[in-house]
């Protein structure tokens, strides 16, 4: 397969015109980290964003930097580090859970599958730091959206579009994002030995509080070949996360009241200081526990108080869980299942339905992904407009074909 | 009015009396309106300078009724503008002269509150203040805050993606929803999301919130919300000059503090709303602003102490902090009626909304000083600080010959020089038919074109809706006709793996 790598919007333009005269179609290649999410592909040539890439600006007093989408992510961290900024929304490291190698992702990658981490309950997604972008679309046009401002409602909000449409839409040229300041420190509440349920009502009941917990977590004990997160002084144990950010004063005292707050007969309560909480946190987001080894991933997103039910659920139906945990107080699950043919997606994606959410398969050998849905199937209604809204982009749907589904 | 409307179709006008027998089959005869004095409560929204009377208008009650009357619309190829409370300020819901205004007002009921899960399931037609009020006894509130949200609907508020005074901390519309039901052109209805959070696949809550009831219309609702902050403190903080106002926003910020609520008002405005009802702000200043702290009461007190820090470096002549909540609400109270109250010295005025980076405010409020010397107009400046939403108010009297048409012309300089500094047209009031001619002033024919085609994979008739938003209808077969130079053109001359 070819791969062009363009280093202008319009000799990218020139490689999809060129494309759509020749009746091919063209995979779209960032760092390459997420390729296994979404359905394996077979395209003729590939375009690779590399060459499109460096910051364009960055302006820390006005939270916001633009910088082409082939930029390393890793850049772009490094640089928001040094002025104790971030991306509030801790995109996925997708390589840890794909055994690529680690932060080599790229901007453009973690706009196209929205990426998010466990602070989404608090500060969003991708899609809601996403403040405008340039790209080139199916007909080899170049077009842009939105701004660079924090409130922009002039026209279609077309960013939101963009951000996890998975390369389907157009080959994104330049990204611009709203930055925010980092925490000074942080520190984690632990609950030592809850079962699913009891963790998920112990977390939608603080997340209904006012002690700001950016992030919750329950990590069953780990068994044999999955890797854990938690501190090896606790990783024996299921762990109920409950993470606290801010300045340092005001940590201490939101830990203190939370601490109270949690207290109870026979609760063992800890706490993990700043460092190891990062870890912590860094592990749940990227996927720890299911990487280095061969199970298949489910990733489910329903209500937090669904969480615990669906998984009971499946353990009732004889989906065969090899381990499983909780981000966003029960409304995340990240599910591993012992490897099947069809990755038991029927009772999978009966029982999200019955509870309602969506199941994606982020994990499966290139041939299961090509025969299982790997995102949750949609209504007759949802699905046409879903194909009408893609053809609008790509008319000739030569920009990723057969990535979020075979028809499409 | 110098606006331009789609051309009404006489077919339309001539089977006026078919569609209303056919709408009368659907809902009660009594929530067909077609009388003409029936009508004109319906001519026009919040920006009353556009009016125009409405073929029809029908109140359906049920989803089931939404889907039929669409469906029939589409039938008899009839347009379809739909209405929340009548509170836009951009003209989103301007009738047509050939189409159905389609209210939304019979929708008002609060469905489900499900404290677990942090969210509530309301129909469209509920007010954005009715929400905080159903979740409240129990310390939730629903966070985007318009100014209009004692009377602002909650469809109205995703159609225009609404903002308010938090937004800069708790996001608009678009952040702070769980889930969508619509229904499109051709009856179709469609869920979007529910109780969880993000699509899997395509964001079309994303792309309908702001989308101004061109793509579809919005039957429920379900919004996030979240525990209101232990303690809330707002600080006035005056100054001399309107430059060093805009510095302290900037150093704020800078300073690694995302404020509950940042706003600035100019001299002129804070005077109106102190004349309007005293809330306790300094007359002598040039610049006033407002900062809301909030969050667990050592948090508060900490960042209370950084802000009136940076606000004495910035040279702030009034340094003062709200007490207790009756006061801050006092400070606020102010703010929020500064449009009514800079109406009252009016008679008339027009309220802009274009944003701009925070470190132009300075050169541009300077800028629009000079404009309202040229115009002959005052223009009385209240911002959403924070995050760079100019809401300047020019003054001027309708029945002055000539005032409308210097006061749209004002308008307009403003806004393309907001988009000249590197910001854009609107920051939550959405474009409608006000900004409407403008947008080639930000987007190129390629930029629109493609919005226009995602438009068209929605409602490929324009049936929807038109006239607002875009400057020039496309018909969407020529949108998407597509000129392929099959096996000639080479590619290019490129690096390759």
């Amino acid at each position: 397969m070819n791969i062009f790598s363009p280093s202008t919007e319009e000799e990218t333009g020139e490689v999809v015109r060129a494309a759509l005269a020749g009746e091919q179609t063209l995979d779209i290649i960032g760092g390459g980290t997420r390729s296994g999410l979404g359905r394996p592909s077979s395209a003729d040539i590939a375009v690779s964003t590399r060459g499109l890439s460096g910051v364009r600006f960055y302006e820390p007093a006005e939270l916001v930097l633009a910088a082409g989408a082939g930029t390393p992510l890793v850049t772009i961290n490094e640089m928001l580090d040094e002025q104790q900024q971030e991306l509030a929304f801790e995109p996925v490291d997708h390589a840890v859970l794909y055994g690529g190698s680690p932060q080599s992702g790229t901007l453009g990658g973690l706009i196209a599958v929205n990426a998010s981490g466990p602070r989404r309950i608090k500060a969003g997604a991708a899609r809601d730091h996403l403040l405008g972008f340039r790209a080139i679309n199916g007909r080899g046009e170049v077009f842009k959206s939105g701004g660079r401002v924090m409130k922009n409602v002039t026209g279609y909000d077309m960013c939101k579009l963009m951000a996890g449409s998975h390369g389907t839409f157009g080959i994104l040229s330049e990204i611009t994002l709203k930055v925010l300041p980092r925490a000074e420190t942080e520190q984690t509440v632990v609950l030592v030995g809850l079962d699913d349920g009891e963790a998920v009502e112990v977390m939608t009941t603080v997340s209904g509080t006012g002690y700001e917990v950016s992030g919750f977590a329950h990590i069953p004990a780990t068994g044999e070949g999955f890797s854990s997160p938690v501190p090896a002084s606790l990783s024996d144990h299921a762990v109920t996360a409950l993470r606290l950010e801010g300045p340092e004063r005001p940590v201490q005292v939101r830990r203190r009241e939370l601490v109270e707050f949690l207290a109870g007969p026979g609760r063992q309560i800890e706490t993990v200081d700043h460092g190891p909480s990062r870890e912590l946190w860094t592990g749940i987001r990227d996927v720890l526990p299911m990487s280095g080894q061969e199970d298949q991933v489910w990733r489910i997103s329903t209500a937090p108080t669904k969480g615990a039910l669906l998984v009971r659920d499946l353990v009732r139906e004889e989906v065969p869980v090899t381990y499983h945990y909780y981000d966003r107080a029960g409304g995340l699950i990240w599910l591993a299942v012992a490897p099947a043919a069809d990755a038991h997606a029927d009772v999978v994606r009966r029982l999200v339905d019955r509870h309602g959410g969506h199941a994606t398969l982020v994990r499966a050998a290139d041939d299961v992904r090509a025969r299982v849905p790997v995102f949750h199937p949609q209504s007759p209604a949802l699905a046409a407009l879903t194909k009408r809204l893609r053809e609008s982009f790509d008319p000739h749907l030569i920009l990723n074909r057969g990535r979020i589904r075979s028809d499409l | 009015m110098h606006l331009s409307m789609p051309k009404p179709e006489t077919e339309i006008l001539r089977n006026r009396e078919e569609l209303i027998r056919r709408l009368r089959e659907i809902v009660p005869v009594e929530n067909v309106i077609d009388e003409q004095t029936d009508l004109r409560a319906y001519e026009c929204d919040a920006l009353t300078m556009y009016h125009q009377l409405p073929l029809v208008v029908v109140l359906p009650e049920t989803v089931d009724q939404v889907s039929k009357i669409m469906a029939l619309a589409s039938e008899l190829n009839v347009k379809i503008v739909p209405r929340g409370a009548g509170t836009s300020l951009s003209g989103g819901s301007l009738p047509l002269e050939d189409g159905i205004l389609l209210g939304m007002s019979k929708f008002d009921r609060i469905l489900e509150t499900d404290f677990a899960n942090r969210c509530v399931r309301v129909q469209p037609g509920v007010t954005n203040l009715e929400i905080t009020r159903a979740v409240e006894h129990k310390g939730f509130y629903y966070a985007p805050d318009p100014s209009s949200q004692i009377a602002c609907s909650i469809g109205g508020n995703v159609g225009e993606n609404a903002g308010g005074v938090h937004c800069l901390k708790y996001g608009l519309t678009t952040n702070n929803l769980l889930g969508l039901e619509i229904v499109l052109m051709d009856g179709s209805v469609l869920q979007i999301g529910g109780k969880h959070l993000d699509s899997d696949l395509y964001d079309v809550m994303g792309l309908m919130t702001g989308s101004e009831g061109l793509l579809g219309v919005i039957t429920e609702v379900t919004v996030r919300i979240l525990p209101k902050p232990e303690t809330a403190r707002a600080l006035l903080l005056g100054f001399s000059s309107i430059e060093r106002g805009a510095d302290c926003v900037a150093a704020i910020i800078a300073g690694g503090i995302i404020p509950g609520g940042l706003e600035m008002m100019d001299h002129l405005a804070v005077n109106a709303a102190e004349d309007f009802q005293s809330c306790g702000y300094p007359r002598d200043v040039e610049a006033l602003i407002i900062c809301e702290l909030d969050g667990t009461a050592s948090e508060v007190d900490d960042l209370t102490m950084r802000v009136s820090q940076i606000a004495r470096e910035k040279g702030a002549d009034v340094i003062r902090a709200s007490e207790n909540d009756e006061q801050r609400l006092q400070f606020w109270a102010g703010r929020k009626n500064a449009f009514p109250a800079v109406g009252a010295i009016g008679p008339d005025y027009m309220c802009m909304d274009g944003t701009i980076p925070r470190n132009q405010l300075g050169p541009v409020l300077a800028s629009i000083r000079k404009m309202s010397e040229k115009y002959g107009l005052r223009c009385a400046n209240v911002f959403h600080a924070g995050d760079g939403n100019l809401h300047p108010l020019i003054l001027y009297d309708a029945n002055r010959p000539g005032d409308v048409e210097k006061a749209e012309a004002f308008g307009a300089d403003i806004l393309r020089l907001c988009v000249d500094v590197g910001g854009v047209l609107t920051g939550e009031h959405g474009v409608g038919v006000e900004k409407r001619d403008l947008m080639p002033a930000m987007f190129s024919e390629t930029d629109l074109k493609q919005q226009q085609r995602v438009k068209c994979a929605f409602d490929p008739k324009h049936r929807l809706n038109p006239g607002k938003v875009f400057p020039t209808l496309h018909r969407c077969a020529e949108l998407g006709k597509m000129h392929v130079h099959r096996g000639k053109l080479p590619f290019p001359d490129l690096p390759r793996f």
